[in-house]
């Protein structure tokens, strides 16, 4: 090879791809050194959806923080309401009826199933199939249709409070939330025909965007990331919460560690989450939502609290430290997104750009979420 | 100079705003408010029911708006739909500026309006407002606001540009 040739070989330049770009899925800017259609480096640079929810956690009461918790991963919002709401309580001493975890648990389970089917469209449009996403929202509007009629809101939902939640549910939406979990699993068929056997979407999923288990653990991945990884971790089952233990589900785990791992890890959650709601609204006991006696005004005693729960990104973690006042001293979040997306760096080394992005939209990245 | 040829240099250098052909205006504007091309431009939450806005139910395509373009370089409308923070705000400008003339911007949500529920003493992240940084032409509250609401905010953007509602469209009445 000539030196000309060498020199023309090793020229690489920079991209800059985001902060608006359709395929970031928001406002995450990465810095891509490439060389010719292949990335010699992939460096994420976050904070443009930077939104304080940690300093507001300080400095408010801790029930003024709950519309917050609707804010961070809008796209399953009950999750990190849950996650507050069981961290207060635990620091409170609250107990919580046996009816309202039943419901938080339903609610919380059809928010999985609305937000892997956004996750589906989406994913499915950055690898330039527009149609799927048509028939995901159709299905998600019903979901946020349920939804709605108890908490109020169709995206970002503040329902759960401290010791219960704020509506009972009623025969209506439990009729609704039958017939969804009929309805979906009747059109899960037609998704595995439209999306699982289509060439173009297997010859961009297969193989590609490997993630080691190692890869994964090292840089603390969880959630559906982590199980296409062959790693059965699910926080439902490893440090199970509210009622999940008398539930009778499987974790499905995907040992190829490719793009298709993570899409089929999300598809079988999407049923095994029907599976839930079905069981838990056979079993659903009468009573009352909330905890008698719960202050308006809550002064948790001294201590700290670390709580964990399953989202529908990952493991998604909060922790309070409170010093007896009406706020909380710190609060912590352990955003999934951000641990998933820490690892595009190594991963992508290497890549074509084009099945970069795949891996990208296979994290299921909520940019907000991160950024926190 | 050959005869009967128009004397260019006779010409009075007039700005483009005084000159006005008001039925070729009126028939130009009629055809941009039934065709605004919004830029695919999410920043939070409100984006995600943009997209709902665009998909299935609701579809915006109903009136015109519906091809999202990624680049801001093909769209007509700017719907702001998400917090805008001060790291984000640069980004901000030169995406409008990258637009081309006439354009025009929808401060979509309480974020995009005044900074919504992450405005509090001693705050370093958030910008007050879109306005702050760029002219807004339609405010729609909300947090979010509903995919009606976005809609209805896209049908006032078209009174604003045509002058009147749009033919055989209801106006809902607020209770």
């Amino acid at each position: 090879m000539s030196t000309d040739a060498q020199a023309i070989h090793h020229e690489s330049f920079i991209v800059n791809l985001g902060p608006q770009h359709p395929a970031t899925h928001g406002v995450l800017r990465i810095k891509l050194t490439m060389d010719g259609e292949y990335i010699l480096d992939a460096e994420p640079i976050i904070g443009y959806g930077h939104r304080m929810h940690e300093k507001m956690g300080e400095n408010r009461a801790y029930a003024k923080f709950l519309p917050n918790t609707g804010r961070m991963d809008y796209v399953a919002a009950l999750f990190n309401g849950h996650g507050y709401v069981c961290a207060v309580e635990r620091l409170a001493g609250l107990t919580v009826p046996e009816r309202a975890e039943y419901i938080r648990v339903i609610t919380c389970e059809l928010n999985r199933v609305a937000s892997h089917l956004l996750w589906l469209g989406a994913f499915l449009v950055d690898l330039g199939g527009f149609t799927p996403l048509l028939y995901c929202f159709d299905d998600r509007e019903k979901i946020l249709d349920l939804l709605e009629s108890v908490t109020g809101a169709r995206l970002t939902f503040c329902y759960f409070r401290f010791g219960g939640v704020c509506n009972d549910i009623d025969d209506t939406f439990v009729n609704g939330t039958r017939d969804f979990v009929k309805l979906l699993r009747s059109r899960m068929p037609l998704y595995h025909d439209f999306v699982s056997t289509n060439i173009i979407f297997r010859k961009r999923c297969e193989g590609i965007g490997l993630l080691s288990a190692d890869t994964c653990r090292r840089y603390g991945a969880t959630g559906p990331v982590l199980r296409g990884s062959g790693v059965a971790y699910d926080v439902r089952k490893q440090e199970p919460y509210s009622i999940y233990p008398k539930l009778d589900f499987k974790i499905p785990v995907y040992p190829e560690c490719d793009c298709m791992a993570r899409y089929r890890v999300r598809v079988d959650e999407i049923v095994e989450s029907l599976r839930i709601i079905e069981q838990a609204l056979d079993q659903l006991p009468a009573g009352p939502v909330m905890a008698p006696k719960v202050p308006k005004i809550l002064k948790p005693a001294k201590g700290d609290c670390y709580f964990n729960v399953e989202s529908a990104r990952g493991s998604f973690g909060i922790r309070i430290v409170s010093d007896g006042s009406e706020n909380a001293y710190r609060l912590k979040l352990r955003s999934p997104c951000f641990s998933n997306m820490s690892l595009f760096q190594e991963a992508s080394r290497g890549m074509l750009l084009a099945d970069a992005l795949a891996l990208l939209g296979s994290l299921d990245l909520v940019i907000p979420d991160m950024d926190r | 100079m050959e005869e009967g040829s128009i004397h260019l240099e006779k010409q009075v250098d007039v700005p483009p705003g005084l000159i006005h052909f008001s039925k070729l205006d009126d028939i130009l504007n009629l055809a941009r408010a039934n065709s605004l091309w919004p830029m695919t431009f999410g920043l939070a939450c409100c984006a995600i029911e943009m997209m709902a806005t665009g998909a299935s139910r609701f579809d915006m395509a109903r009136f015109g708006c519906e091809v999202f373009r990624p680049s801001p370089r093909q769209s007509d409308v700017m719907i702001v739909s998400g917090t805008v923070t001060r790291k984000m705000s640069a980004a901000v400008v030169t995406l409008y500026d990258q637009m081309p003339e006439p354009k025009w911007v929808v401060a979509m949500g309480n974020c995009a309006i005044s900074g919504g529920p992450f405005i509090f003493p001693g705050q370093y992240s958030v910008v007050p407002g879109v306005d702050k940084l760029i002219p807004v032409d339609v405010y729609i509250p909300g947090c979010p606001p509903r995919p009606e609401a976005l809609i209805e905010g896209m049908l006032k953007l078209e009174e604003k540009l045509v002058g009147y509602r749009r033919k055989s469209w209801p106006t809902v009445e607020a209770k």
